[in-house]
């Protein structure tokens, strides 16, 4: 294919190249076609794919981070979580309409990753693994504290949401739930596929390649950290809020290390830097735990344990990454 | 007439007691060819590191044309036409070179921080990299990532890095550092092709190299310039000729 377009410079065109980086892929409308199917084959587990959904802008929001920067946060819940709880609070002061509470939680997710962008713009490495940790605990231990305002251990109650666009009603079946969800999980995605495959994209991975040469290619590495937190954070806070108003309830454990800890599990399961893993990521880590977890509640976590190192030792680039080498791999073996 | 695109005025820096840069003082003309040699430990690669900003000095000055550039990040000095390359490869290993050529041309019109159109619709963008890369021989190897590409190309890669950000003085440090010597000379005759507009400073330590494409030579020993002056001039100098040339480079 390459050998055709250099053997004759004169047709070649370098927009093509570029183009043909960001085309949309058959399989890729696939994927978003097969996220119809549960309607059809299985209307009874509604519920749990609205929670894939929701984890899956999640991971997204984590991989513009972790896979595309280049930046490791083990803190991602903050936003989340503020998120939640944003969303939860708006409903329960009275305000119910689903669609601007969710632009509420953006705003205030994203103005939380504006925020922490300062301190992460200080630090590099290890120090980020271990700040986002820390501003991840202290969120968790302010919301246990704020009783009064977040119900503490017991969860913010009391959330009701009016039907969105003042029809559809959130049901017991999750039909309307997973609707939702799904709406609000692919546009996000083409949002975000277009970040990523935009100039500021470009520049977030020659981040994530080489953080000294960006400033001597005259790039602002600051604004740029600041733009990537405060994105990255408001589409967290998008999941957060799907959460909160799908499950009308906001437990603490939104805040927590474990859902931190989790949501980068899932990306790394699924390939981190190329959307599609966070996706397929979450689709094996909520229906893995839900299956296993069916089996024997206690036990689960061995065998994601299993599966986690299973997959760093022999795909390290996750399960998309190793799909991808396997493809590369036969298509170089047939010409 | 000679217009001096870059200068420093009593620069020092310490690293504790020693003295890394003391009294740097240099006035580069427009579209001059310097040479900076010295041996090792003599503090070039400190000065490229201290005109760019990505040292602070202790005290002096660093003028681009009449701007005060002393106080400037290091991405707002090569906004305004001061960019270095570097010694050891500074490169985006798993970006294509197109890609990499591509985003520094976009962080140079502005672009780079644009999030809501996607990187394609940029063609001009992507049609000055390539042209770049193509004046450097990297037409035909562009698609591939750069890790993938040969040291040589490599060592083009960076220049071609900053020659996208359409410098104004560019500071090459050690442009052929680690390429054989057979090839050093393909490498200089890529930079002998630059544009005469562009002053340009380069660190080397091949002397016939030095010879050959340095209008003026500067001449560092111990974090200071013991003499600057024309290719004749330095071969003929005794006291470089005793701390330089004489010890074990000629």
């Amino acid at each position: 294919m390459t050998a055709e377009t250099t053997g004759a410079p004169a047709a070649f065109n370098p927009q093509d190249v570029l183009r043909a980086q960001v085309r949309w892929h058959p399989l890729e409308i696939l994927f978003w076609l097969a996220t119809l199917l549960p309607f059809v084959l299985t209307p009874t587990y509604l519920v749990l794919c609205s929670q894939v959904a929701f984890a899956a802008l999640f991971a997204l929001s984590l991989d513009l981070l972790v896979g595309y920067s280049g930046l490791v946060s083990l803190g991602h819940a903050v936003f989340f979580g503020f998120g939640a709880y944003a969303a939860g609070l708006v409903a329960k002061a009275g305000w119910g309409e689903p669609i601007s509470g969710l632009f509420i939680s953006m705003v205030v997710a994203g103005f939380v990753g504006y925020l922490v962008s300062f301190i992460m713009v200080r630090i590099s490495h290890f120090a980020l693994i271990m700040v986002s940790l820390g501003l991840c605990l202290l969120a968790f231990e302010l919301a246990n504290q704020l009783h009064w305002l977040t119900g503490g251990d017991d969860g913010l109650q009391g959330i009701e949401m009016w039907p969105i666009l003042g029809t559809f009603k959130f049901d017991l079946y999750g039909k309307v739930a997973y609707s939702y969800t799904l709406i609000v999980l692919f546009l996000s995605f083409l949002v975000l596929r277009r970040i990523v495959n935009s100039p500021f994209g470009l520049s977030l991975r020659g981040l994530r390649e080489n953080q000294r040469r960006m400033p001597a290619i005259g790039a602002p590495m600051r604004k740029r950290l600041q733009v990537v937190y405060m994105i990255s954070g408001a589409f967290a806070g998008l999941a957060g809020a799907l959460s909160a108003q799908t499950t009308q309830f906001v437990a603490l454990d939104a805040l927590s290390f474990q859902r931190s800890a989790e949501v980068l599990v899932m990306l790394v399961l699924g390939g981190a830097g190329r959307l599609y893993g966070g996706l397929i990521g979450s689709i094996i880590f909520i229906v893995a735990r839900d299956q296993l977890a069916g089996m024997n509640p206690q036990y689960w976590y061995f065998w994601l344990g299993l599966l986690l190192v299973f997959v760093i030792i022999f795909l390290p680039n996750g399960i998309l990454g190793g799909l991808a080498q396997l493809v590369a791999h036969l298509r170089n073996r047939r010409s | 007439m000679t217009e001096i695109a870059l200068s420093t005025a009593g620069l020092n820096k310490k690293f504790g007691s020693l003295v890394v840069a003391g009294d740097i003082n240099v006035a580069l003309p427009r579209g001059a060819r310097y040479a900076l040699i010295g041996p090792n430990g003599a503090g070039k690669t400190t000065l490229i590191n201290l005109i760019t900003g990505m040292l602070r000095p202790d005290s002096g000055r660093i003028l681009l044309g009449e701007e005060d550039i002393t106080a400037l990040a290091p991405d707002g000095r090569v906004k305004r036409g001061l960019v270095r390359t570097f010694q050891i490869n500074t490169l985006f290993p798993n970006l294509s070179a197109l890609e990499a050529v591509t985003l520094a041309v976009c962080e140079r019109r502005g672009k780079a921080g644009v999030w809501w159109k996607s990187l394609p619709s940029y063609r001009d963008a992507a049609d000055e990299a390539y042209a770049i890369l193509a004046t450097l021989g990297l037409a035909a190897d562009c698609e591939r990532p750069t890790r993938q590409l040969a040291y040589g190309q490599q060592r083009l890669l960076e220049i071609a890095l900053a020659l996208a950000a359409k410098p104004r003085v560019l500071l090459l440090d050690e442009p052929a550092a680690g390429v054989p010597r057979s090839e050093s000379r393909e490498l200089f005759t890529a930079v002998a092709g630059i544009s005469s507009d562009i002053t340009i400073l380069f660190i080397e330590h091949d002397m016939e190299v030095v010879f050959r494409f340095a209008s003026r030579i500067i001449v560092m020993v111990s974090g200071r310039i013991l003499v600057e002056g024309t290719p004749a001039e330095i071969s003929g100098n005794e006291r470089v000729r005793e701390v330089y040339l004489g010890a074990g480079h000629g």
